[in-house]
């Protein structure tokens, strides 16, 4: 049942991958023809070699004639099979390359429009490593399948067919020894393979132990353990080495052990051919050619076994990735849906209900009026849902339940591009591209004029030490711009945004690593930018938000209490004890 | 990579042995050819089924003797490179252990962790394959050549010529194509940086609608991957034809000189098939060369990596003497006009700092981000050396005092809330390795985690997964701080290690603290007034210059950017209220 499942999935990849080669084609008839070619004509070759020998029978009765023509013919399929090799290998090249190519344009076109509730709920890790190592797996499979699989069943029919041609009792020596060469590699496999797994669990624990030390490293050190780390590394380390020993000199068996076996076969070509060389049933010449048959006979055999679980583990990439290609986009926009250029900024949320998952309740009949112009500051204790409301009012999630519009226009009727082109958003997670300073800021809007630009960096407290840059604005941001501070990366973030002049404006936590200082110059920054448009701000810093409009003070997904500074301060309830908690230093 | 090779010393028999069994095998299978000639010279031509047979036999034999030289042979090599690579490990890791933080910083984690890993398996690897094979494939190229000579020497110079132009061939297109794998590699970072920012940067790239961007971005950096896939395989897809057409010329070659020996009487057939039967293990034999030489490459590249590191010298020099606090009425800490700048780096971290801290005063340090206030506590406990002046510890120059000692009288809290898998206990007991239940207790209370360790299952034999990962980021900074506590040091240094605690938490922890029974001496560093208001002795930092020093009163009424940092956070109206 399991089984045919298994194989019923396996089919429709395989189909999958049937119709991706089937645009290219040509060139995989083409592979397949010169594939047959260059293998007939490699194994004919030795049969040339063999019969030239039963031309030089002895001291002067060499025919030369006869020699002359088997070089010429050795020489002439040695040239077609070698351009045919090449041709062939150009032909895979292009197909596989190709084909992975356009599998991972698809699945990065899909990355660009899967939900945020996919992403949000996969590792980045795992997503990402479907489109670069499961095809690149899948890559190499896929180029093994097309050069050693076939290649290797035709080598192995073609040979047959040739030893037949020559003589059946030999052919059927080597079927018969055959066998034992699987059962040998075979054996040898099972037993490595416990090997291997429990060789890297243990590297695991190692992996795990190293990437805390090296990393705790100053913790240690502050801690004089040092030798205390190093016994315990040292007991893991010990433990690796000897499965290690034990993994890797097992499975350095298997090459001397078929090649054991290969040599078995050939020996027993040497014996019933020699026999029958005395009985006159084969000549010298047919021996040689058996012989290197027998030589190449048993090669393909171990590469197919190696290539079936290269295949099979491509195959399993491949269904990874079609996975992802799979996976449900999200919502398109309504056909007429609405794109207005700007907002004058009226945010409505009626009776909104939200959760990420089915039966656990966030956001409930929530309800909220935001009027143009107006500062709304949301407040409350980690996990009460202020980062869901900035998820929703981007519609980076859909509510499950009411409403949210936007100038009296559901957010459902507004395109994507639209509703996010009308707000700036700026997250306590900075997140920096690779590419210049000057990208990254401008990235909203790359018309920005020079003197525009700078006029804004300084305004964000970023075009000084910009300038201290070897580069200035040029200078590349990489890894996400590791080299900034925390801090430094706030600023930038915000900067990015100012540059776009948006109609509404969200900060989440946007300035939780500037100082207290600075953060006061940037907000008096936003108060002049934003100047009769609507913004929301999220912070767990109080003097960030006391200036706001409307203060909403969240928990457990409601709104429990609503009100300016003052109000809520003389309400003396939640927002009152959290404001004065602040205070508690100076009482003790 | 040579300095590397110390650790193979333990294995010197090993070493030894595995290329030469290596060789026996190899020795065998070159006599096979030989034997098979014989076969067909001696036994059919004499029609002798006897001598068939016999000869035969003497093929199994060598095959047996073969395999069993070939199976000692691998197990001295694995046992040889095995451990080889578990010695470096461990030298490795001590090594890494002892770097100051000035080294650690200069190289950075991420590549110290791959050197210890993925590095030391590729040198594993490669010296296993150096060893099995490094002798082995020559050896057989070089003895088919001389076996020739044996059958004929006239014949065999065709082996001589044909050996050097398929090297060439083979080494040829193995040198030009290794920096066009290096493009391929580094073309694929490009598409995987790609996709990767844009998963963790998804709701940036969408806030700012530079989907379609992203797209044709990813498009033309794949199609510049594919591009050079294709090209390094159309140059590496030249190795094969190119050898199998210079093999088969020689073979014709072979053929043709072959003929006319024969024709004169010199040669018999067998002895021409044998010719034939050593030129097609050349091949096979060089292919396997020029693959180990690349893995070998490889190998070295990642064993100097790990030689950089083991050759690394100790850039501090421990001080001999005992840290003493024993009655002693020296000030706990001096500050003598102390500058620091980091490795590498041309601007001052610290310039010109002086104070005095005396025992069991509580100092609070407060600047913004990059002021310097880390940097300035990192020095107490020598985690770094001044560039100037001099910080003394209960009346001794910290360079003059040896490193174990000194830290055994510091608690420091780290910014970074660094736990280990591992129980609670387990995390606790690095402070005090002897801890009894009273003292578990006692720092898990001060620390304010006491309620929260409580309502683990199992209390402090909860099970911390690597990093603390199990636990929120509050919870994993009031471990450290219990953890600092259990050594009940005599300098307790929290290196704004209550970010993630609320204003209330963060007030009874300071409470806690200042209520310890013994005179501890307090360093607390934080970005929040209201944490280092009411210490003893508050140091105001500004890039790295020490701007102010004195009580809050003193400094909220003279000094400026303390006003400026304290009225941004408690506004002057508020504080009036």
């Amino acid at each position: 049942m399991n089984n045919s499942k298994k194989n019923a999935g396996q089919k429709t990849t395989l189909r999958r991958i049937f119709r991706y080669v089937g645009r290219y084609r040509g060139y995989l008839f083409l592979s397949l023809f010169l594939g047959v070619l260059t293998v007939l004509l490699t194994l004919y070759i030795p049969k040339l070699t063999g019969r030239s020998v039963d031309y030089m029978i002895g001291k002067g009765k060499v025919d030369f004639y006869g020699v002359r023509g088997i070089i010429v013919k050795i020489i002439v399929c040695a040239a077609i099979t070698g351009a045919g090799q090449w041709l062939m290998t150009l032909c895979n090249n292009k197909m596989t390359f190709d084909v992975v190519r356009d599998i991972r344009n698809d699945a990065f076109e899909k990355i660009e429009k899967l939900p945020l509730s996919f992403i949000d709920a996969h590792p980045y890790g795992d997503i990402e490593s479907r489109v670069i190592a499961d095809a690149d797996q899948f890559a190499d499979g896929l180029l093994m399948g097309f050069t050693q699989l076939f290649s290797g069943v035709v080598t192995i029919v073609g040979t047959l067919c040739f030893m037949l041609s020559v003589n059946a009792k030999i052919t059927l020596a080597v079927v018969a020894i055959t066998p034992v060469s699987f059962f040998v590699a075979g054996f040898i496999s099972k037993r490595t393979y416990s090997m291997f797994r429990k060789q890297s669990a243990i590297r695991g624990e190692q992996t795990g132990l190293i990437n805390e030390m090296v990393e705790g490293q100053r913790v240690v050190k502050a801690y004089n353990q040092r030798a205390h780390v190093i016994a315990e590394f040292d007991e893991i380390n010990d433990r690796l080495t000897d499965t290690t020993l034990k993994a890797v000199f097992f499975s350095s068996i298997t090459n001397p052990a078929t090649r054991f076996v290969n040599s078995l076969v050939y020996t027993s070509v040497g014996i019933v051919g020699a026999f029958s060389v005395i009985n006159g049933s084969l000549t010298v010449g047919q021996l040689t050619a058996f012989l290197s048959y027998a030589n190449q006979y048993t090669k393909p055999f171990n590469e197919i076994s190696g290539v079936v679980t290269e295949l099979q583990n491509a195959l399993a990439c491949a269904a990874r990735v079609f996975e992802l290609i799979d996976t449900p986009a999200q919502i398109p926009d309504a056909a007429d849906a609405a794109a207005p250029d700007t907002f004058r900024g009226e945010v409505v949320l009626d009776r909104v209900n939200f959760s990420y998952t089915e039966n656990a309740p966030l956001i409930e009949n929530l309800s909220l009026l935001a009027k143009p112009g107006q500062k709304i500051a949301i407040v409350g204790p980690t996990g009460c849902g202020k980062t869901t409301l900035i998820n929703l009012l981007m519609r980076f999630y859909d509510v499950r339940g009411g409403s949210i519009s936007v100038d009296g226009t559901d957010i459902r009727k507004i395109t994507r591009n639209s509703l996010r082109g009308g707000y700036g958003m700026v997250l306590q997670d900075t997140w920096l591209k690779s590419g210049t300073i000057r990208e990254n800021i401008t990235m909203g809007n790359p018309a920005v004029s020079e003197e525009e630009m700078i006029r804004i960096a300084k305004t964000c407290h970023i075009h000084s030490f910009v300038m201290k840059l070897p580069k200035g604005y040029d200078t590349p941001v990489s890894d996400n711009g590791e080299d900034f501070s925390q801090g430094q990366k706030q600023l930038l973030c915000i900067a990015r945004v100012m540059m776009c002049h948006p109609s509404m404006l969200i900060l989440d936590e946007a300035t939780s690593s500037i100082d207290t200082r600075t953060e006061l110059k940037i907000q008096e920054a936003f108060n002049l930018m934003m100047e009769g448009h609507t913004s929301f701000i999220v912070a767990h810093r109080l003097s960030t938000i006391r200036s706001a409009d409307v203060i909403l003070v969240m928990k457990d997904g409601h709104i429990i209490e609503q009100g300016t500074h003052r109000e809520l301060m003389a309400a003396k309830g939640f927002y009152y004890d959290l404001y004065q908690s602040q205070f508690l230093g100076q009482a003790i | 990579m040579k300095s590397l090779l110390v650790y193979l010393r333990n294995y010197r028999k090993e070493s030894i042995l595995a290329p030469l069994f290596k060789m026996l095998e190899a020795t065998f299978e070159l006599l096979v050819p030989l034997v098979m000639a014989a076969v067909i010279d001696t036994g059919i031509q004499n029609h002798d089924r006897h001598y068939i047979i016999s000869m035969c036999l003497v093929l199994v034999l060598l095959g047996v003797v073969g395999l069993a030289a070939s199976i000692t042979a691998q197990y001295f090599a694995a046992k040889a490179a095995t451990g080889f690579a578990g010695a470096l490990r461990h030298a490795l890791f001590d090594k890494i252990q002892s770097l100051t933080f000035s080294q650690m910083d200069l190289f950075g984690t991420d590549t110290l962790i791959t050197r210890l890993t993925s590095d030391v398996n590729q040198v594993q690897n490669g010296v296993n394959l150096f060893l099995r094979l490094f002798l082995r494939s020559p050896f057989v190229v070089l003895g088919a050549m001389v076996m020739a000579f044996t059958v004929d020497a006239h014949a065999a110079l065709l082996f001589v010529i044909t050996i050097p132009v398929l090297s060439a061939v083979i080494f040829g297109i193995m040198l030009a194509t290794m920096p066009l794998y290096k493009k391929v590699q580094a073309n694929l970072d490009q598409i995987m940086n790609g996709t990767r920012e844009n998963l963790t940067g998804v709701r940036v790239i969408r806030a700012f609608r530079k989907e379609a961007d992203e797209t044709r971005h990813f498009q033309e950096n794949n199609r510049i991957l594919a591009a050079s896939q294709k090209f390094a395989g159309r140059i590496s897809g030249l190795m094969n034809p190119l050898t199998y057409v210079i093999i088969n010329l020689s073979t014709c070659a072979l053929i043709y000189v072959g003929a006319l020996r024969i024709n004169t009487g010199i040669l018999q057939a067998g002895q021409v098939v044998a010719l034939l039967n050593y030129m097609s293990q050349i091949l096979v034999e060089l292919i396997k060369l020029a693959n180990l030489i690349i893995q070998i490459t490889k190998a070295a590249a990642c064993g100097d990596r790990i030689a950089a590191v083991l050759a690394v010298q100790p850039d501090m020099k421990d001080g001999g003497a005992e840290l003493n606090t024993d009655g002693d009425p020296a000030p706990a800490v001096v500050f003598k006009n102390v500058s620091l700048s980091y490795q590498g780096s041309t601007g001052h971290a610290l310039e010109h700092i002086s104070f005095e801290v005396s025992q069991g005063q509580t100092v609070g340090i407060i600047g913004g981000t990059g002021s310097g206030k880390s940097s300035l506590v990192n020095l107490i406990p020598r985690f770094y050396d001044v560039t100037e002046g001099e910080v003394d510890v209960f009346g001794q120059d910290v360079r003059n005092v040896n490193a174990v000692s000194l830290r055994n009288h510091i608690g420091i809290v780290l910014q970074k809330a660094e736990l280990f898998k591992g129980s609670i206990e387990d995390n606790l007991r690095w402070g005090d390795a002897d801890a009894g239940k009273q003292d578990f207790r006692q720092a898990l209370e001060i620390s304010q985690a006491k309620e929260y360790v409580d309502k683990k299952p199992g209390g402090i034999r909860y099970m911390l997964e690597q990093n603390g990962r199990n636990l929120s980021g509050g919870q994993r900074q009031r471990l450290t701080i219990a953890r600092a506590l259990m050594k009940k040091p005599d300098i307790l240094i929290l290196d704004d290690s209550a970010s993630a605690l609320d204003f209330a938490t963060d007030a009874k922890l300071r409470l806690a603290i200042r209520k310890m029974s013994h005179s501890m001496t307090t360093f607390i560093v934080s970005q929040r007034a209201a944490s280092v208001q009411y210490a003893d002795l508050i140091l105001v930092l500004d890039d790295g210059k020490l701007v102010g020093k004195g009580s809050h009163k003193e400094l909220l009424q003279s000094n400026e950017v303390y006003q400026e940092i304290y009225y941004s956070q408690f506004p002057k109206e508020a504080v009036n209220e």
